[in-house]
């Protein structure tokens, strides 16, 4: 807008070609998100200062949560949340990966499709059925796989301890359901972007199928699908209702995914409609600011990481 | 256009008329009476049908705040308000507010053990013991001395509390608090609290569903949720060493047994009252209405409300699973809306 003055008639004409109007429209509404960021991130801001006045930093490292006697810490919570989130993309992120690569790549295109279609569908399927499908099929399903669970992997202190279905492992699986619909769909539209010359040089240079794929397509798409797991990840990290109904909310911190955990977003719903007392709401209030901070600091350094792999290549 | 307006004018005018006659009442809270509220607003606008009542069920400690901050007309919540809330009350009001206990509820135990057909007892102190995790192995002899006959399994118990702010949960907390010392100095009373073992579930449908599908467990249900869904649930020894199921009847007696330690602001707790019959984790629910009312109109239409609700609002109260009142209580509240000015 400071570009200097300019001439009016100049102005005129670009009004009337319409630039300056766009112009105008865009921006507001591009500055319309900023402004709610901040807005949602100074109301968490004010409204938990009671709480960061008398827990300051150690809000952060204190694994107590007493609404009783007005002690609260957050660490239980935000360990649950990387946790849940981390095994929601470890398998989500193959499979959804895998998937798109298949849709765009190699199957009939009436197939890819029509598989699209589903995935679609399945992206729209409200959080809280897929919390109910987790406790009455996926836990039932879980508590019958874990002796095989207990036979391969049994031996590592992360699936060790009783299980009762209920528990970290369970909302990452039921996580990771929910998040592969947006990898895949992404992803695949990426791959599908990568201009045919590319695959056809490759070919011409004598790759197979595969390897005009791995080699050419993949790395070109790179970005893209990283996009599509930034996008998966923050829905890991912000959902709430389907974690609540198979995490065990039990704010404890305990190296095994058997183990029942909470996460900052189900112990938000669950506890702030009935919370009285200006520390307690206030210390929700401030578990809602944490959890914006994580997402930035999560999503800054993939971000960085992914940023430092591509200047690596080159 | 001129057509238009003389067949809508009368409308109008007589839409203006209506809007200056109706009266409507704002009020949020508790969700557990929910149910029973709508069903009395809904009664009660019938028979009055200028007076219209409006009921969010936010949670109590949202009705207790939004009554605190004059967004409502009235609260309804399922735990007292304490002294804070009560003097953080007085200084924006200038004035008090009363509670009206409504309708009464209760909690049950229920649980799921392999084996086991029979309807288990439990003691305040195996309750207490269970939830504080001392009591680890359901053969334990507490368990075991309360249930002669019924050969209980040496597994471990696996405990299931609610994760969310609850009433619910207020109630059961408020029993252990009062049969146990430990409970009551290590964990104390809420509607959420700093549990020290177990599974949380959400709402009454994520405290059964865990316990239905986790063997060796034990949970705590609303008793209106464990009947409507026929779930088997224990009998609990009251304070007269009687082992009673939780039924209607028993919480009343629960109500009538504690009447006269009811105070004139009716926060009284009615966990573990004093009789044979009582059911012991029993407690009221109630409406939060403040002392001054501003509004003529609203002030008239909540004190009718208040009194047709402790006469044939009681009587609908059994219908949809919920304890009515005892006399006695009916009686002193009767005298309490007066207060009302």
């Amino acid at each position: 807008m400071g570009a200097g003055p300019k001439p009016a008639s100049s102005f005129l004409q670009r009004l009337k070609g319409g630039d300056e109007v766009a112009y105008l429209i865009t921006c507001i509404a591009a500055s319309t998100i900023l402004a709610l960021t901040a807005l949602i991130v100074f109301e968490l801001y004010h409204n938990s200062a009671a709480s960061r006045g008398k827990f300051g930093f150690a809000f952060l490292f204190s694994s107590t949560w007493d609404p009783v006697n007005d002690q609260y810490g957050a660490l239980p919570f935000i360990y649950g949340t990387v946790v849940t989130s981390a095994v929601a993309l470890l398998i989500g992120i193959p499979l959804g990966v895998g998937a798109a690569i298949f849709l765009a790549e190699m199957a009939p295109p009436k197939v890819s499709e029509a598989l699209t279609f589903m995935i679609e569908l399945l992206a729209a399927v409200p959080s809280v059925i897929f919390g109910l499908l987790g406790i009455f099929v996926l836990v039932p399903i879980l508590k019958w796989l874990e002796p095989a669970i207990r036979a391969v992997l049994g031996w590592t202190p992360l699936f060790s301890g009783p299980f009762y279905g209920v528990s970290l492992f369970a909302a990452g699986v039921v996580m990771s359901v929910m998040i592969i619909p947006f990898i895949i769909s992404i992803s695949r539209e990426v791959i599908l972007a990568v201009p045919n010359d590319q695959r056809e040089a490759a070919l011409a240079l004598g790759a197979t199928r595969w390897e005009s794929t791995w080699d050419v397509v993949l790395p070109n798409a790179f970005r893209g699908i990283m996009g599509s797991v930034f996008l998966a990840l923050a829905r890991a990290l912000g959902e709430t209702m389907a974690v609540t109904m198979v995490v065990g909310n039990d704010p404890k911190i305990k190296a095994s995914l058997f183990a029942p955990g909470y996460s900052i977003a189900a112990v938000i719903a669950n506890e702030f409609t009935e919370a009285t007392g200006e520390m307690y709401t206030s210390a929700l209030i401030e578990l809602g600011l944490v959890l914006f901070a994580l997402t930035v600091v999560i999503n800054g350094g993939a971000r960085l990481l992914v940023a430092a792999g591509e200047r690596n290549k080159t | 256009m001129k057509r238009t307006l003389q067949i809508l004018l009368p409308f109008l005018a007589l839409a203006g008329a209506a809007m200056a006659q109706d009266i409507l009442i704002n009020g949020a809270g508790a969700t557990f009476p929910y149910p029973m509220y709508s069903k009395w607003f809904d009664e009660y606008h019938k028979k009055n049908p200028h007076m219209q009542f409006n009921y969010q069920s936010i949670g109590s400690g949202g009705g207790i705040k939004q009554v605190t901050e004059g967004t409502v007309d009235f609260g309804a919540t399922d735990g007292p308000m304490n002294d804070t809330q009560l003097k953080d009350f007085e200084a924006k009001h200038m004035s008090g507010i009363l509670h009206f206990p409504t309708v009464m509820g209760a909690d049950v135990p229920v649980y799921n053990l392999a084996g086991v057909t029979a309807q288990l007892n439990f003691t305040g102190d195996a309750l207490a013991g269970i939830f504080l995790g001392k009591i680890t192995k359901w053969n334990d002899p507490e368990i075991a001395k309360a249930n002669p006959g019924v050969t209980l399994p040496a597994s471990d118990i696996i405990v299931v509390h609610r994760s969310d702010g609850s009433g619910t949960t207020f109630i059961w907390v408020d029993y252990l608090s009062k049969v146990s010392k430990e409970w009551e100095t290590k964990v104390g009373k809420g509607t959420s609290v700093n549990w020290p073992v177990g599974l949380g579930g959400k709402g009454n449908e994520g405290v059964s569903g865990t316990v239905k599908q986790t063997p060796n467990s034990i949970g705590y249900v609303e008793l209106i949720f464990a009947r409507q869904n026929k779930m088997q649930f224990g009998k609990v020894k009251n304070s007269a060493g009687v082992f009673v199921e939780g039924s209607l009847a028993g919480v009343t007696a629960a109500a009538a047994g504690a009447v006269k330690e009811i105070p004139d602001d009716f926060r009284v707790s009615i966990t573990n009252a004093p009789g044979k019959d009582v059911y012991p984790i029993s407690s009221f629910t109630w409406l939060l209405v403040p002392e001054k009312i501003a509004d003529a109109k609203k002030k008239a239409a909540i004190k009718d409300f208040l009194s047709w609700m402790l006469g044939p609002g009681q009587a609908m109260t059994a219908a949809l699973d919920y304890a009515p009142l005892p006399k006695a209580v009916v009686a002193k509240e009767t005298k309490a809306i007066a207060k009302i000015n």
